[in-house]
């Protein structure tokens, strides 16, 4: 159990790609310097093929890749559907009226384009979400096979996290209403740590560290708040219980744009770490190209592999962070009255049982 | 007046004439880290203290000290994210 322990830990820092910088051969002095910003934004960003590894040389070695299909509709050409490895084969990087610059799709004729592809970070979530669905569907297939009986397998794994996720957070942030959103905190709980661990594998794609993808995350929370919110939600925003009437002018406009900023703050927090910690990792196994020698490889791999390691428990953390934080904002809204809302003087009139004495 | 030399020298370096902003980025994002790790630093001093006080809260206040520690390292990778973008985008 140890050694597979262990064997699991240097898996981990198996380097994801073995461009060398080649020497000896005729190229300008710019390919010959190993530049770690180009390389590291490669991994990091998304891409219109999925490039798993190099073996060889950068410019003459066989690419590992899996060409994706680029879809793309310009208003003044219509949709064109065709494998990006036709984008990479032509000279100009060029196929009909779709060019490739600097890793976004443009039109040749400068028309407009959009751009619709299945490109490595919508593959890696089309294949996270069908791993996903069938890993819940076999516990929740369980539940109805094992009726009354002890949870097994996959099931007895994941109950307790389910568990937690109900206890924890649901009950504690959201109150008495807390299952109507147990499917959506359930949701990106679960998704979000997949992804985050999906996206430490070698080879795999940046899915939770791209801004757009927590986003959606972000925006589906600030909807989910938006619409289930009642009138004592809005009596807080634009009426803060306590804040004498002069203070209103300030506070009130703080509280509007507070109402954005926090589902922000879930976005590049969840983003910004996701990312850094893969730029990290990169950045030590780039120290050992930089220096050209192999005696930098232990440190580099001892760094890296507890970096790795520290990015397990961040992939764990930020799961949980966004599923609390988004819990809390949702209790925000549907809160019911408080008395200590009245004792400050908050008082709408309606309860007159609540009278302080 | 050191400082004044510092930048006299960054600024004669030959570069793509962006080393005065790339070296206000790498300043930033160093002076995050330190604020971050006194801040974390701290969180974890108090989360120490509360559990030699009284041991049998320890898996409370490691759960607060844990999603205060994150929230605080959110604020961080902000200003990190502002350093990347000036030290990779220019």
């Amino acid at each position: 159990m140890k050694q597979l322990l262990l064997i699991l830990c240097f898996l981990f820092t198996l380097p994801a790609f073995a461009a060398d910088p080649e020497t000896g051969t005729a190229r300008e002095a710019k390919s010959e310097i190993f530049d770690p910003g180009k390389v590291i934004m490669e991994h990091v960003a998304d891409d219109h093929e999925w490039h798993f590894a190099t073996l060889g040389d950068e410019h003459t070695g066989t690419h590992v890749t899996l060409p994706l299909p680029v879809i793309a509709y310009q208003p003044a050409h219509g949709l064109s559907v065709f494998s990006s490895s036709q984008l990479h084969h032509s000279e100009t990087k060029t196929h009909g009226t779709v060019r490739l610059e600097e890793g976004k799709l443009a039109s040749t004729d400068g028309s407009p384009l959009y751009d619709f592809s299945i490109t490595k970070n919508v593959a890696s979530l089309l294949l996270s979400c069908v791993v996903l669905i069938l890993i819940f569907r076999a516990v929740a297939g369980g539940y109805g096979k094992r009726q009354g009986s002890a949870p097994k397998g996959l099931q007895s794994m994941l109950e307790p996290i389910i568990l937690f996720i109900r206890d924890e957070v649901a009950k504690k942030s959201i109150g008495p209403k807390y299952e109507r959103y147990m499917p959506y905190l359930l949701t990106i709980f679960f998704f979000i740590w997949f992804n985050n661990l999906l996206g430490l594998t070698p080879g795999a794609a940046n899915l939770s560290g791209n801004i757009t993808v927590t986003f959606m995350l972000a925006l589906a929370t600030l909807l989910i708040t938006l619409f289930s919110s009642n009138k004592y939600y809005w009596g807080h925003i634009f009426r803060p219980p306590g804040v004498p009437l002069w203070l209103l002018p300030i506070i009130v406009p703080v509280e509007i744009v507070g109402i954005f900023i926090k589902p922000v703050s879930l976005m590049v927090r969840l983003f910004a770490n996701i990312t850094a910690g893969h730029i990290i990792i990169l950045s030590f196994i780039s120290l050992i190209f930089l220096f050209k020698s192999v005696t930098v490889s232990p440190l580099s791999l001892a760094f890296g592999l507890f970096i790795s390691m520290l990015e397990l428990l961040v992939a764990l953390l930020q799961a949980y962070i966004f599923t609390l934080l988004s819990a809390m904002y949702i209790g925000g809204a549907v809160e019911e009255h408080h008395d200590a809302d009245f004792q400050m003087g908050y008082d709408d009139g309606s309860e007159s049982t609540h009278a302080t004495h | 007046m050191l400082l004044s030399l510092f930048l006299q020298a960054v600024a004669a370096v030959a570069g793509n004439g962006n080393n005065l902003a790339v070296m206000g980025a790498c300043i930033g994002a160093g002076l995050v880290a330190l604020g971050a790790g006194v801040g974390i630093g701290r969180i974890g001093g108090s989360a120490m203290d509360a559990i030699g006080r009284q041991p049998d809260a320890s898996g409370k206040i490691q759960t607060v000290m844990l999603i205060a520690a994150a929230l605080i390292e959110g604020l961080a990778l902000f200003a990190v994210v502002v350093c990347l973008l000036v030290s990779f985008k220019l």
